[in-house]
């Protein structure tokens, strides 16, 4: 019995054992000086891992400890996705992390650990399970966001997150154990048995209203998005790029997992709910990101608009919806990689720059990464033929199903209105005013290569989209039916 | 008919905008001339096998030609077709490009993104005329604008900024209620297909049951909103009065190859949208609303007319008269009788022509001279005779000369708008005579009288090249305009197919509204 259970979270045990031996081996030899090391052989360990939840994948569902852990194609896909955006922030983040001395080699170790929390949460087949995935994910997160301890922003951010990350998870917490009291169970299997359309009790309902609550705030949707600016800001970039990303994909689908396994039988008691989290999303990161002069914040505001769209496809709450949201998530981590490989790769004189005006007339100097960045911005905005456009539609299509044409309907507005300020960018970039160049070096293979291989998935992916279409289909299917 | 003809000619330009993307290195001469020399060759080709299937093309059947089709993500179908409609805007978008390519020969800068970004057009504007599906239609549509923010962005005037904003700005929110309006179908009808599969939206039969919102009553109900929401979108891309302004600005700024993509085809992605999508499907919606797109269209003719006659620079003169000429094209098109609809396609295709020429012309001195101003020219007849007469020759076309293409359009939409409303009729031909006034005027100014202008002493004629463009449009322009039948042939069944549905549909619902009453 225990055996098998075992067998099911093999990938976690290999990661989390990796982790601690490598937090071992560093501590008793070189320390630092293992930074880069560690930080290929993560990443390594990740994309090998990511191969193999792909590959094996039978496309049952197993289920260990008793229902605690749940291991279905819904939880291969995000897992597959965390572990791959995962690895390729990492290896992005060597050689700037190494350069500015944050190459410690508590960092790998770390972001290993937080995903190793994701997947749990991805996995999660019980409130406790969910917690304590929740948790060690923000842990190691809280940390990495203060990396640069003699920075004052840096400590800004993480100390910010780290407060308002602790009232979320109280949030969560006291939901849980009023859904636990109404409920008489903390298993999703047991709760959706109670949790019925029309049939739930008040205790149960502030249950609900309390969970949605602290993974809003996870999702940084809107009112629960504060934090996000600021820690996007102060924290190193590379850092910024790994939020930006895993745990957005791991709480949007954490999200998911606890809204169709646990309450699936009460969509109209939260559909409202997550609508109204998602038409607020949109528009106030729309609008907000306007006045942005950092690169950073603007794209922690852009952030904060996509989970708006991305919740939509949960506001559906269909099978559509599902598939919808994970495939609106696949894209966006891919556009997000390429957008921080490009921000990455932006400095002077050794120094990053963040200042949006210093891009002027980028594309004079280096036009090839101006034409890449500029796909992507078109992408993000959604503008056709991109991707980013057949995302949105994605999206779009699952709400007119669920009968959310007011939400469609503001959705396209808000999209609207935030085309505006990546068409900004790409202004900038190309019309700026002459001669006023004001950027040098970022001439890293390795982040241009990220930075053009996400281009030429968001234009080449609208043929088949690669199979991820087919992918989040199945996956889908497992989580809803 | 199992061959991909239309999916070849729609991405060949790409295609080859993706060699030039790859394989072109350098800031060289030899590289500007070979991305040049690659960009005429691919349009030329694109060229020729569109005639295959113009030659190819049953003018008799109304329904979709040489269909192209496959599955797609998201459960959307990658479908392509013509029509007797579409068929023509295709023609005339691969007759121009090789014309407008081999009118940039002058270009210099960043002439490898210049060629790309103008193929990357042409595929983008052949798919808009072929599309038969919604989203794909959309799409088409909507990346359209990317091409021409960069071209009048980079390669524009002195204001290209300001007119570049604009110009993506007035479209996008057009096209943002659009797409609001598409959702709204797709959620009615259930499917995205335009037309020729089971469930298809041309046959779909919108609601049209009057109703009240927030205290208006929306008469043509459903049909009604759907009809403003792409309105919004087409109107501005037509451009309509009040909605044209982005147009001069746009034109005057964007370079002479990128003003005569914008006049001879992207303005008729307006016109060819209330073809496909307004008229057949809200039948009941434009009817409601024609007899003010009818006032508004002559409003548009006058007033136009009237602001050409001050203009100082002759790109924005020509851009006034293409706004003039585009009123003629939406009063054709909310007649709804044959006449009508015959002369609207009739007068963009000739448009196309015609207007593009103009744009030729000032490309011509302003290659020369540098400027726009009108006051900075005057008697060009006695430095460049060809030039006086091409120039004369486009000149008396857009004024509507009988003989040339510009009079037959004119003339049919006039004709069919009679039938409908007799003032409106009274009111457009007015225009006529103001664009004698303005295009002679400006004619005048232009090229007669002594040349005293001591710049212009040793201005030179058109070169071979140049000559070799207008051929082409002139040979067009006449041939159009004394035989007439060689546009109306092709797209006459296709039309009397649109009319008499768009009639039964109204009857249809003419008979639903009594039924109720009683």
């Amino acid at each position: 019995m225990i055996s098998a259970d075992l067998n099911v979270i093999l990938p976690e045990i290999v990661l989390s054992l990796f982790a601690i031996l490598a937090l071992l081996g560093a501590v008793y030899t070189t320390k630092d000086a293992m930074g880069s090391l560690l930080v290929w052989l993560t990443s390594g360990v990740m994309v090998f891992l990511a191969i193999w939840i792909g590959m094996t994948g039978s496309g049952e569902t197993r289920i260990a400890f008793n229902g605690l852990f749940i291991e279905d194609g819904f939880a291969r896909f995000a897992k597959v996705t965390i572990l791959l955006s995962a690895a390729a922030v990492l290896m992005m983040s060597e050689a700037y992390m190494k350069s500015r001395g944050l190459l410690r080699f508590e960092y790998p170790v770390l972001v290993a650990l937080s995903v190793v929390g994701m997947m749990v949460m991805v996995s999660a087949g019980d409130l406790m399970s969910l917690y304590m995935g929740l948790e060690l994910q923000s842990l190691a997160l809280y940390v990495i966001a203060s990396l640069r301890r003699d920075s004052i922003k840096s400590t800004e951010a993480g100390l910010k997150y780290f407060v308002l990350g602790a009232l979320s998870s109280g949030l969560l917490l006291y939901g849980a154990s009023l859904v636990y009291g109404y409920a008489g169970t903390t298993q999703f299997a047991g709760i959706i048995t109670v949790a019925q359309t029309g049939q739930t009790s008040v205790g149960l309902l502030f249950g609900i209203v309390f969970l949605i609550s602290g993974l809003a705030f996870k999702v940084s949707a809107v009112p629960f998005h504060m934090w996000t600016p600021d820690v996007y800001e102060g924290a190193p970039t590379p850092i910024t790029a790994f939020f930006a990303t895993a745990p957005k994909v791991a709480a949007m689908a954490l999200f998911a997992r606890l809204l169709h396994d646990a309450f699936g039988n009460a969509v109209a008691d939260w559909s409202q709910i997550v609508a109204l989290l998602s038409v607020l999303s949109m528009f106030l990161g729309g609008i907000a990101a306007i006045g942005q002069t950092n690169i950073k914040r603007l794209m922690a505001y852009s952030s904060i608009a996509h989970m708006g769209y991305a919740l939509i496809g949960l506001a559906a709450g269909t099978q559509l919806g599902v598939k919808a949201m994970l495939v609106y998530m696949a894209v966006y981590v891919t556009m997000n990689v390429g957008t921080f490989a490009f921000i990455l790769s932006m400095e002077k004189d050794g120094k990053p720059v963040t200042d949006i005006s210093a891009l002027n007339m980028y594309s004079k100097r280096s036009p090839g990464k101006a034409l890449a960045m500029l796909v992507l911005l078109f992408s993000l905005a959604g503008v056709p033929p991109m991707l980013g456009f057949f995302a949105k539609f994605g999206v779009w299509q699952a709400g007119v199903d669920a009968g959310l044409i007011w939400l469609v309907t503001a959705s396209a507005v808000a999209s609207a209105i935030g085309a505006y300020y990546y068409l900004r960018i790409v202004f900038l970039m190309y019309f700026g005013a002459e001669g006023d160049d004001r950027l040098d070096g970022g001439n890293s293979a390795l982040l241009t290569g990220f930075l053009v291989a996400s281009a030429v998935i968001m234009v080449v992916g609208i043929a088949n989209m690669f199979g991820v279409e087919g992918a989040a289909i199945a996956a889908a299917a497992t989580l809803v039916n | 008919m199992d061959h991909h003809l239309l999916s070849i000619i729609t991405f060949m330009p790409s295609f080859a905008a993706l060699i030039l993307a790859v394989f072109l290195r350098g800031d060289d001469e030899a590289a500007a001339r070979n991305a040049k020399w690659l960009a005429l060759i691919t349009t030329s080709v694109t060229f020729l096998i569109s005639l295959f299937i113009l030659f190819d093309f049953d003018p008799s059947n109304t329904g979709f030609q040489f269909v192209d089709e496959a599955t797609w993500i998201l459960g959307l179908k990658y479908r392509m077709g013509v029509d007797g409609i579409s068929i023509l805007f295709v023609m005339l978008t691969t007759f121009m490009m090789p014309l407008v390519i081999a009118a940039s020969w002058n270009v210099t800068t960043r002439v490898k993104e210049y060629m790309i970004a103008f193929l990357l057009l042409e595929t983008l504007m052949l798919g808009v005329f072929m599309a038969l599906d919604m989203v794909l239609f959309y799409l088409f549509f909507e990346a359209g604008l990317i091409p021409m923010f960069l071209i009048i962005g980079i390669w524009g005037g002195a204001n290209r900024i300001y007119a570049s904003f604009k110009f993506f700005l007035y479209t996008f929110l057009g096209s943002v209620l659009m797409l609001v309006a598409m959702v709204a179908m797709y959620a009615d009808a259930g499917t995205t297909c335009i037309g020729g599969c089971e469930v298809s939206l041309l046959t779909h039969i919108f609601a049209s049951e009057t109703f009240s919102i927030a205290g208006i009553t929306v008469v043509g109900g459903l049909q009604t909103m759907l009809f403003l929401a792409f309105f919004a979108s087409f109107a501005v891309k037509m451009p309509m009065w009040p909605v044209h302004t982005w147009l001069p600005d746009a034109h005057v700024q964007a370079p002479t190859a990128g003003s005569v993509v914008l006049a001879a085809i992207l303005l008729k992605m307006g016109g060819y949208g209330f073809l496909r999508f307004s008229l057949p499907m809200f039948p009941v919606g434009s009817d409601v609303v024609a007899p003010l797109v009818l006032w508004m269209s002559a409003i548009a003719i006058v007033y136009t007319s009237l602001v050409a006659l001050v203009q100082e620079d002759m790109k924005k003169l020509i851009a006034y008269s293409s706004v003039a000429h585009m009123g003629f094209v939406t009063m054709g098109i909310f007649t709804f009788n044959q006449q009508g609809l015959d002369g609207a396609i009739f007068q963009m295709i000739s448009h196309g022509f015609i207007s593009a020429a103009l744009f030729l012309c000032v490309g011509v001195i302003y290659d020369r001279m540098h400027t726009r101003e009108i006051d900075a020219y005057g008697g060009l007849v006695n430095r460049m005779p060809a030039y006086a007469l091409v120039f004369m020759f486009f000149t008396m076309a857009n004024v509507g000369l009988p003989g040339t293409s510009g009079f037959v359009g004119e003339f049919l939409t006039l004709m069919g708008v009679f039938q409908v409303n007799t003032w409106v009729a009274a009111v457009a031909t007015t225009g006529v005579i103001l664009s004698a006034a303005y295009a002679l005027w400006l004619y005048r100014r232009v090229v007669m009288g002594d040349l005293i202008k001591e710049s212009l002493r040793t201005i030179t004629d058109m070169s071979s090249r140049e000559r070799w463009i207008f051929a082409p449009l002139v040979v067009m322009t006449l041939l159009l305009g004394v035989y007439p039948a060689l546009v109306l042939d092709i797209i006459g069944p296709s039309v009397a197919a649109l009319v008499a549905r768009h009639d039964t549909a109204l009857e249809a619902a003419g008979a639903a509204v009594q039924m109720a009453s009683e």
